[in-house]
């Protein structure tokens, strides 16, 4: 099957390079401390952060550090035909796991002591790359609930098929058997926290998708910043400054 | 996460700087350097598929077991492979019993995704009738001694134990063809798995602010890491699988750099691996040997090459006086050969062993022949001397002397049917077999070292013997 057109456009119209449009809303989940809703393309996620908060589960405490919890899942009706997911399927647990200690990774977790910060993600639409959008939504809910981060935490995907790398991946293209490239950075520092990938890549054309999901994640980085800037100029305004 | 808070709970702060400490200067708690692997060894169960690997003090299981099911509806000629561990309590106290913590489902699909994703197993080999019945191969690996380092361990017991797993031969039958008829190893010689290549996991673990990597991370240093990187690479220079999942934030140059040094250790690994399965698989053939011991079968083409120009020449005559001449020892001698050889290679194709260069020109596939257990082709010359004593000495030489006679009159010079004849002659004569254990010689001229001192023994004997060939 073709995924790339000879006249370089991809089945959704895009260019090789080009990632899907992203929209993201903060505030969506008014009980939450800090909550968003970041739509890539198709792919559109909840993220609702509770926290800091006291420990539920005593014997779990960390007396140095906070904990930090985090929960994915799938919606029934996010993909195309509707399955019943059991809660705690062995991919939910597994990005549930990712994503939580790339979280962690990212937050000043020894400012606050013997307390709880929980992460709940839910994928509302699935188009493929929910793992990238669900990172980015939880950065914005982190950020919106006002807990101490190092950086902003944001992913891409990445992908290569009929010898072109390919930005974004979309349902079709992740499910075309070829390798599928996830990346996590924090941005201004530069550093990769997130890095998955699965199926088989020669070695230097691995380098070229990471640097190119590496690109979009700064893109994505940027256009974060953004929505936070009116975010916070919003609440200014509110308060009357 | 359970498990890394559980190890890091339990250490002191004093070892956690320790370790930290000494990595600043280059030092790994236990000796070795940043990018040392531990020991590793992998051992073979009796069964086929099932394997036991050591790596440093981390001790994994790996079983491989195959069913034959329905395929899935969207891949109907395709296998399917399936992954599942089993994180026992007894490995490590932070593991539970029971439902599979974070990790343990980490790990799992960490390996699945390397050798599935990576179509390392040839799942369409494994297609009995499409659409209707295929092979689901299932890996269970089992844990027993956390020493640290999980990931790279399970990877190695789960690649040994599918190296080493033999299907079930099946055919179709039926007025329809549609019948599938599983054959049990006993009617039809089981088949191995086809893999294309072997993904390595290599686990890297990062510590604090300095960029600091070590390779093969033990227990200890797993409390206190930073971040860790599984890389899973095969030895043509593809990566399989990455997975970095969180943790502390490493620049895009050290990845790189890790998948270098990455590669190297995976050839490093692979080349073990290989050599491991190919001891097991000979050991294996000489198992088999024993294990049809009412058979003892005369190969005509005989090892060495002076059985070889008598083959040429006159044989089946030539070759009965040469094994006359030697008995038993040769006979076991060219069992093991042809042994070694049909079960190196089903087909019956010619094969060269490792003594002066044999050549089978058919393999005598079918039937195996009965060695003594003790019986090694590796090992070195028996003495000379000891061998013409024990052999003159034993009234049982003339024994298989006086049965080789009557059979040999009896077989004709085919190979594949001599060895019904000889079915009730197989005699195991302790003594001679004693002596006749390192009879077999490495190097070139090993068996006509053998076969000379013998000429000039038992040329009475072999004369008798000329008369009926």
């Amino acid at each position: 099957m073709e995924y790339v057109s000879p006249e370089g456009l991809r089945l959704d119209g895009r260019r090789p390079m080009e990632m899907r449009q992203i929209r993201a809303e903060i505030g969506a989940v008014a009980k939450a401390d800090g909550s968003a809703v970041f739509e890539m393309g198709n792919t559109k996620v909840i993220a609702a952060v509770y926290g800091p908060r006291e420990v539920q589960n005593r014997s779990q405490q960390l007396s140095d550090q906070a904990l930090v919890r985090c929960e994915y899942s799938m919606a029934n009706f996010s993909t195309g035909d509707r399955m019943r997911r059991p809660k705690g399927d062995r991919r939910s647990t597994e990005i549930s796991l990712v994503i939580r200690q790339t979280m962690e990774a990212c937050i000043l977790t020894h400012l606050m002591p013997r307390s709880q910060i929980d992460i709940f993600l839910q994928v509302l639409q699935a188009d493929g790359g929910t793992r990238s959008a669900c990172i980015n939504a939880a950065t914005l809910a982190l950020a919106d609930a006002g807990i101490p981060m190092r950086d902003l935490v944001t992913s891409c995907s990445a992908g290569y098929l009929n010898s072109t790398p390919l930005l974004d991946l979309n349902y079709v293209e992740d499910s075309a058997g070829g390798p599928d490239v996830t990346v996590g950075i924090l941005p201004k520092l530069d550093k990769v926290t997130l890095l998955q990938m699965d199926a088989k890549l020669p070695m230097d054309i691995f380098e070229n998708v990471m640097q190119l999901a590496m690109e979009g994640c700064k893109a994505v980085a940027n256009y974060i910043r953004e929505v936070l800037l009116e975010n916070t100029k919003t609440l200014e305004y509110r308060r009357g400054v | 996460m359970e498990q890394r808070l559980g190890n890091s709970l339990r250490m002191t702060l004093n070892e956690k700087n320790f370790i930290k400490t000494a990595l600043l200067s280059d030092l790994r708690v236990d000796g070795r350097r940043p990018f040392d692997y531990r020991n590793l060894s992998i051992k073979f169960g009796r069964e086929d598929g099932s394997s036991e690997v050591q790596l440093g003090k981390t001790h994994v299981m790996g079983f491989v077991t195959a069913q034959l099911v329905q395929p899935y509806r969207d891949r109907p000629n395709e296998g399917t492979l399936s992954f599942y561990t089993e994180f026992s309590p007894m490995a490590d106290p932070s593991f539970e019993a029971g439902r599979p913590g974070e990790s343990a489902v980490e790990l799992g699909r960490i390996v699945d995704r390397g050798l599935r994703e990576s179509r390392a197993v040839d799942t369409e080999s494994l297609c009995v009738l499409a659409g209707k019945l295929v092979w689901s191969i299932r890996i269970d690996i089992h844990i027993l001694d956390n020493g640290g380092n999980l990931v790279d361990a399970s990877n190695i017991a789960a690649l040994a134990a599918l190296l080493t797993f033999r299907r079930p031969e099946c055919t179709l039958g039926g007025e329809d063809g549609q019948e599938v008829i599983v054959h049990p190893p006993e009617v039809r010689e089981p088949l191995p798995l086809i893999l294309h290549h072997l993904p390595i996991a290599v686990t890297f673990a990062f510590f604090g602010d300095e960029n600091i990597v070590v390779i093969d991370p033990t227990h200890n240093e797993e409390a206190v890491m930073g971040g860790r990187m599984t890389a899973t690479l095969n030895t043509n220079g593809d990566v399989c699988a990455i997975q970095k999942a969180g943790g502390a934030g490493v620049m895009q140059s050290v990845i790189m750099q890790c998948l270098r040094i990455a590669s190297v250790k995976a050839a490093d690994i692979t080349s073990k691996i290989k050599n491991a399965v190919e001891l097991h698989n000979t050991e294996r053939a000489l198992r088999k040997i024993k294990r049809h011991s009412s058979f003892v079968a005369l190969d005509v083409s005989g090892p060495g090459a002076k059985m070889r120009e008598n083959e040429n020449q006159s044989g089946h005559q030539k070759e009965v006086g040469e094994l006359s001449r030697n008995h038993t020892e040769r006979l076991k001698l060219i069992s093991e050969e042809s042994c070694v050889s049909q079960s190196n290679d089903v087909q019956g194709e010619t094969q060269s062993s490792e003594q002066g260069g044999t050549s089978w020109r058919d393999g005598n596939a079918k039937s195996f022949i009965s060695r003594p257990s003790s019986w090694d082709p590796s090992t070195k010359g028996v003495d000379a001397d000891l061998l013409k004593a024990s052999l003159a000495s034993s009234a049982g030489a003339l024994i298989p002397n006086k049965k080789l006679k009557e059979s040999i009159s009896e077989e004709k010079p085919c190979e594949a049917k001599l060895e019904e004849p000889l079915a009730d002659i197989y005699v195991a004569p302790s003594r001679i077999e004693a002596s006749v254990i390192g009879l077999q010689t490495n190097g070139e001229n090993t068996l006509k070292d053998a076969v000379k001192p013998k000429n000039k023994r038992k040329k009475k004997a072999s004369s008798t013997i000329m008369q009926i060939g």
